[in-house]
């Protein structure tokens, strides 16, 4: 018998009595969810930043040292951003590395933890830009703020194949006595606009 | 057999460490609170984690059929191993048929259990681990101490004076921020240089043949998207029947785990990257047989959290490594026995049975009443030392008749003041190693009684 099939049927025999699958309980709501979300997103070491335009990103990116002392810069959204990298160019995803800040879009937020939804289908040719990056930066239209994780999965629509992220904050590690070190082996720093 | 409380004594013999590792856990138990408290369905969201897992694990076998069907329609090879061997073996295999000998990992325990790194390493491999604990054990050739903080049982100046080795930092720099940045670039270079990655997988879903990987460095995002081969390894118990399941233990996992209310990369696989192979492989090893335990089948809804060993008073004082086992504290005393009871026997006795990892335990897993139930099937199995068995069995006889516990008594009193020093904290007596024995009282609870009312 093959390893897969005596696994099932060792599976099958061992197996407890059925039981149902429950309900998602009742999820928290907040008043002011765009606040909520704002006050989460801080709170993972990312920087908000609340525009109107997508013409004021432009000037407030102006604004950012890791934007001006950027010296490769990639932009996903159009309209938005100085790119001087071609990604389409670039025959392979090692080729990234170098990139000091890239701005990407994501679809939705949630407010209960300050995570955005960013699909597979909108990084580019090559998906390793929002990790390699040195610096990332997030374009989230307004309005597109969902209160809790239930709510963001009945939203989503799994690509496949394919490949989707929810991004919360830069990275980061405590591993060293629990000193949060922000900047481990992705984007050192996260700035996102919320637009509109 | 060397069991808990030998392993832990030079863990325990730093007195000064020893609190500092309780403090550090305790601090990640105080930030898991007030994420738990931010979130008022709490309780409610733990009673449906624990209802999915316990209605995934009635019908697992088809659930694991539904998401190697949906995985391959998406282009993910699946393979199943029924053991730490044959996983061993199908990973080598994939790098070896492809010619490919650096590989980047991300955290998984799983891998550990197996012990794959050494298997690959003996082979020509080289194994990088990239999460920044996993990499500072690695570099000590250590396991890692515990599931979600591997180096948490080392000082930043242990990190210090090993990057200083081995990774050329100043000498006596000790900063975490200057040590993570040298870990990041020597890290990066690894990154650069890899031809496969593999990764550990925190659930998979049946509904879609796609799984998701939580971390907060990166790593395991760095490591799937460079390099275009991707091993994704699991234990079938990591599957959930639907998307929208995810919801529920996203919102528990991190908080659980480190009190963030979400970790920062949670990234959804459905399929190779553009040009590359994804590899799922399915791992038993062991946990079918747990499975059919009606007792103990529950601690496969475990979600590796970690939170029980945060708050176990033992684990807090005892260090991972007095557990012996790749998954330590109160799951891991049970996950440990059920594989091997006479060599991991002393694991369901080191634990108060307060009653606090049941407490914070996201899927509800009734972690001190099943290490209770454990040392009973221990007496059971006769795998609890003779002695141990022996002064039970003359304790439960004298306290059963109250006239044995009268002159068992009256004994300890009149003898006990007699003896000298060597005889009552012999070697007989572990209990006196690090304590006092209360003065034996002149008479009787029973004798004061009798007195007062007359």
């Amino acid at each position: 018998m093959s390893s897969r099939d005596s696994i099932l049927a060792s599976l099958r025999r061992n197996a407890p009595p059925a039981s149902p699958l429950p309900q998602a309980p009742s999820a928290i709501t907040y008043s002011d969810p765009e606040r909520q979300f704002a006050e989460a997103f801080t709170s993972v070491g990312g920087r908000f930043i609340r525009v109107a335009t997508l013409a004021e990103v432009n000037t407030e990116l102006e604004k950012l040292e890791s934007y001006t002392q950027a010296r490769k810069i990639s932009s996903l959204v159009p309209d938005v951003g100085r790119t001087n990298v071609d990604l389409a160019a670039l025959k392979d995803p090692h080729e990234l590395e170098g990139i000091d800040i890239a701005i990407l879009a994501a679809e939705f937020g949630v407010a209960e933890n300050g995570a955005v939804w960013v699909p597979g289908s909108t990084l580019g040719p090559h998906r390793a830009i929002f990790v390699v990056t040195q610096h990332l930066v997030l374009v989230v239209p307004a309005g597109q703020i969902v209160h809790n994780m239930h709510q963001a999965y009945d939203r989503i629509r799994i690509e496949r194949p394919g490949f989707g992220i929810f991004i919360s904050g830069p990275s980061k590690t405590a591993d060293i006595e629990q000193a949060l070190v922000i900047g481990a082996h992705g984007p050192r720093s996260c700035t996102l606009f919320l637009v509109g | 057999m060397t069991g808990h409380a030998e392993k832990a004594a030079p863990f325990v013999a730093d007195d000064a460490r020893v609190h500092w590792h309780d403090q550090a856990l305790w601090f990640v138990r105080l930030k898991r609170d007030r994420q738990a408290e931010s979130i008022p369905e709490w309780e409610a969201l733990r009673d449906a984690a624990a209802a999915i897992k316990a209605h995934t694990l009635s019908r697992i076998a088809d659930y694991l059929e539904e998401f190697e069907r949906n995985a391959k329609t998406n282009g993910i090879q699946v393979h199943w191993t029924r053991d730490g061997a044959e996983h061993n073996d199908i990973v080598h295999r994939i790098l070896a048929d492809r010619g490919l000998t650096r590989l980047v990992k991300s955290k998984s325990m799983l891998t550990e259990e197996c012990h794959l790194n050494p298997y690959l390493e003996a082979r020509g491999i080289e194994v990088t681990d990239t999460d920044l604990g996993e990499r500072i054990v690695q570099l000590r050739h250590e396991p890692p101490s515990h599931i979600v903080l591997p180096a948490i049982h080392l000082k930043k100046e242990d990190i210090g004076d090993l990057f200083h080795k081995e990774l050329g930092t100043a000498e006596g720099a000790s900063d975490p921020k200057y040590l993570t940045e040298a870990a990041r670039s020597h890290l990066r270079q690894k990154f650069m240089a890899a031809q496969a990655g593999l990764t550990g997988v925190n659930f998979a879903i049946a509904e879609t043949g796609g799984f998701v990987v939580c971390t907060n460095e990166g790593n395991a995002d760095m490591g799937t998207s460079l390099p275009p081969v991707h091993i994704a390894c699991m234990g079938f118990e990591k599957i959930v029947p639907r998307t929208k399941d995810l919801a529920i233990f996203l919102r528990l996992l991190a908080r659980s785990a480190t009190g963030q209310p979400v970790t920062t990369y949670t990234t959804h696989f459905h399929g190779p990257m553009r040009g590359g192979e994804l590899h799922v492989v399915i791992v038993d090893n062991g946990r079918s047989a747990i499975l059919g335990h009606e007792t103990f089948r529950r601690s496969l809804s475990c979600i590796r959290c970690g939170a029980c060993m945060n708050t176990c008073p033992v684990f807090r004082r005892s260090g991972g490594y007095s557990y012996g086992y790749t998954v330590p504290g109160p799951i891991g005393s049970l996950l440990a026995p059920l594989r091997d009871s006479h060599k991991f026997g002393s694991l369901p006795f080191a634990s108060s049975l307060c009653g606090s990892c049941s407490d914070v335990c996201p899927v509800k897993i009734d972690l001190h009443h099943e290490l209770y139930a454990f040392r009973q099937e221990l007496v059971r199995e006769k795998v609890v030392p003779l002695y141990k068995r022996f002064a039970m069995a003359v304790l439960s006889f004298i306290l059963a008749r109250p006239w044995a516990y009268r002159v068992a008594g009256s004994l300890m009193r009149g003898i006990m003041p007699r003896l000298p020093r060597v005889v009552v904290y012999g070697r007989w007596n572990p209990w006196g190693r690090q304590r006092e024995l209360p003065s034996m009282p002149g008479e009787s609870f029973r004798d004061l009684i009798k007195k007062e009312s007359k």
